[in-house]
């Protein structure tokens, strides 16, 4: 039997007295969506940081391929989880051109044909050839968060983490988005680890969600199961809040109020 | 619709804002009308000059704009109005309520100082009286435990408990219209909920009218009676909101609705608007959205400013050239993916 492609074990990590995550584990496999969805405090962006090694989990671990990522190389480490996060200008150089920090990364790594692999990489994301000349800040917002996916596709990762990758567009711009993303996951087969607060989003890109209610994984399975029949109060509050014809602010407050007083 | 005998609170008509250096107005031709009571969204991407809009009604505009048209508020002309006329709007006629409610307060005064200040200063009343005011209103937006509140400092409360506190700063001058520019964007979704259920509450109870700022068709649709979408600084359509849901006329509508994946039924792919919003450097020859619409005529649409054609009741507009021939084509396309 072959290992599964991400597997995060038992993962805890508290700041002080505030435990962030606690006891979280999934696997996903390859080629799979899995979406990890809550709202502030949720925990869903520290989860994300220990995919990626940022945060060391106080308790259990994350194997890649069944390899424990804490004892991976740096190089080893970025081979396999590769991040996006909401805001591009966190992870894109202000001063390289896209071509230059692409370039950059797969210098790194020692690829063979790098313009080769450059070009393969604009046109998968859709940049042209003046956007790759151009720094972050001569790009639209749109434009920016291409580049930063085509920076974290470039050395063709195993698992890709988006966090909130989408919820800084125009509306327009994230739907283009969304669907490059949609792409990519069937043209790489690469695994993706979705990180947001919006059920609708989640429902179009991932086969699988965690709902995370402060750090703690309070219902989990396919996504439209869980759209649809939802167990847990918490997911039940969730998807009732998204705005929709004859929707009830009122009422949902009640609900809210009723949870967090239980 | 019985609607158009209530008086208006806001009417905005021909506003056209342009200041120097840029490629088009901020704002070109707008008109919409906010009447007692009534909840009206303006939706829009970044850059369609929604909140620009929603400032003119407190007389504030970009620095060096140039503005013409007209702005009412409860009856008082913004545009070109002096600062005793201004005051009155900005005091007794209209409050506003922004996205980040941190940028609003000074952190280092107390909620109950923030609070009592334009009560003393403004409406001079004694301390005790605007203590008591502050205490109710905290407890009209719904806040726990108003006597502590009032000690407190803007840190010590979360931004869906500080933008409560927002709204309370609005009622202080007791207005007929509320301007919410983007008041729940930066807030968790059930936050949002519980926001928008106190607004709705206000409302109900104080009939208030609303003009809701929001980039959130969705929301715009589920809160509110009409709702005008906006871009590059031109209505481009204004209708009821479950036609406007139900049978977009406008080709941009339509690209937004189409844009948004849905959270129940049929999942297709989406059919995002191409391209990206226009720039404020950008020129426009015809209709602002020609550039990306799957419905363009080259030599028509890019040429030819499309003239805002108002409907009988008075409640919908759409500006867009081939209206009348798209009409029933849009609508198709909009059922064919909610059914």
């Amino acid at each position: 039997m072959t290992a599964p492609l991400l597997e995060a074990v038992g993962l805890r990590k508290a700041y002080g007295a505030n435990v962030a995550v606690s006891d979280l584990s999934f696997t996903l496999e390859a080629g799979g969506a899995l979406g990890l969805v809550g709202e502030s405090g949720s925990g869903k962006t520290t989860t994300a940081r220990m995919l990626i090694g940022l945060e060391q989990p106080d308790r259990g671990g994350i194997l890649v391929r069944g390899k424990p990522l804490a004892h991976a190389s740096r190089l080893e480490r970025a081979k396999a989880v590769q991040i996006v996060f909401q805001d591009p200008y966190l992870s894109l150089d202000p001063r390289l051109t896209i071509r230059a920090a692409l370039d950059d990364v797969l210098r790194l790594h020692g690829h063979p044909d790098r313009p080769g692999r450059i070009a393969e990489l604009l046109d998968q994301v859709g940049l042209g050839e003046r956007e790759a000349a151009a720094r972050p800040r001569g790009l639209s917002g749109g434009q920016r968060q291409r580049a930063a996916i085509a920076r974290a596709l470039a050395v063709e990762p195993g698992v890709l983490v988006l966090d909130e990758a989408v919820s800084a567009l125009d509306v327009s711009i994230q739907a283009q988005v969304l669907n490059l993303l949609a792409d990519v996951r069937r043209e790489t087969g690469v695994g993706i680890v979705f990180v947001s607060h919006d059920l609708a989003v989640v429902r179009y890109l991932c086969d699988e969600a965690l709902v995370l209610h402060r750090g703690v994984v309070v219902e989990r399975g396919p996504v439209e199961a869980l759209l649809q029949d939802p167990r847990d109060p918490y997911t039940r509050l969730l998807i009732s809040s998204v705005p929709h014809t004859g929707w009830s602010p009122e009422e949902i407050s009640k609900q809210r109020r009723a949870l967090i007083r239980g | 619709m019985t609607g158009s005998a209530r008086a208006a609170l806001l009417a905005v008509d021909g506003l056209r804002v342009t200041v120097p250096g840029a490629g088009r107005p901020i704002l070109d031709g707008v008109a919409l009308t906010v009447r007692d009571g009534e909840a009206v969204a303006l939706v829009g991407e970044s850059g369609s000059g929604k909140s620009v809009t929603a400032r003119t009604a407190l007389g504030l505009f970009p620095a060096g704009a140039d503005v013409s048209g007209s702005v009412v508020v409860g009856g008082t002309e913004v545009v070109g109005a002096g600062s005793g006329a201004l005051k009155r709007v900005r005091t007794a006629d209209a409050a506003m309520i922004f996205q980040d409610p941190r940028a609003g307060v000074n952190p280092v005064r107390r909620i109950g100082d923030f609070l009592t200040e334009p009560l003393r200063r403004i409406r001079g009343e004694s301390k005790a009286a605007a203590t008591a005011r502050a205490l109710e209103l905290l407890g009209a937006v719904g806040l726990p435990d108003p006597p502590r509140h009032l000690r407190q400092f803007p840190h010590e409360l979360s931004g869906g408990m500080l933008q409560r506190v927002m709204i309370a700063y609005a009622l202080t001058a007791d207005p007929r219209l509320l301007l919410c520019d983007e008041p729940t964007t930066a807030l968790d979704v059930t936050t949002q909920a519980e926001i928008m259920a106190i607004l709705a509450r206000l409302r109900r109870e104080r009939g208030l009218g609303m003009l809701l700022i929001t980039h959130d068709l969705d929301l715009a649709a589920a809160v509110c009676d009409r709702v005008y979408v906006m871009y590059a600084g031109r209505i481009m359509e204004a209708a009821p909101s479950d036609v406007l849901i139900a049978a977009p006329r406008h080709p941009y509508t339509r690209g937004l609705l189409g844009s948004a994946p849905p959270l129940t039924g049929p999942l297709a792919r989406l059919t995002p608007i191409p391209g990206a919003p226009l720039g404020l450097a950008e020129t426009v020859g015809g209709c602002p959205f020609a550039a990306r619409c799957p419905h363009a005529v080259p030599g028509l649409c890019d040429t030819t400013e499309p003239e805002p054609e108002p409907e009988v009741d008075g409640d919908s507009m759409v500006a867009c050239l081939r209206a009348a021939e798209l009409g029933a084509s849009l609508i198709e396309e909009t059922q064919g993916e909610s059914s």
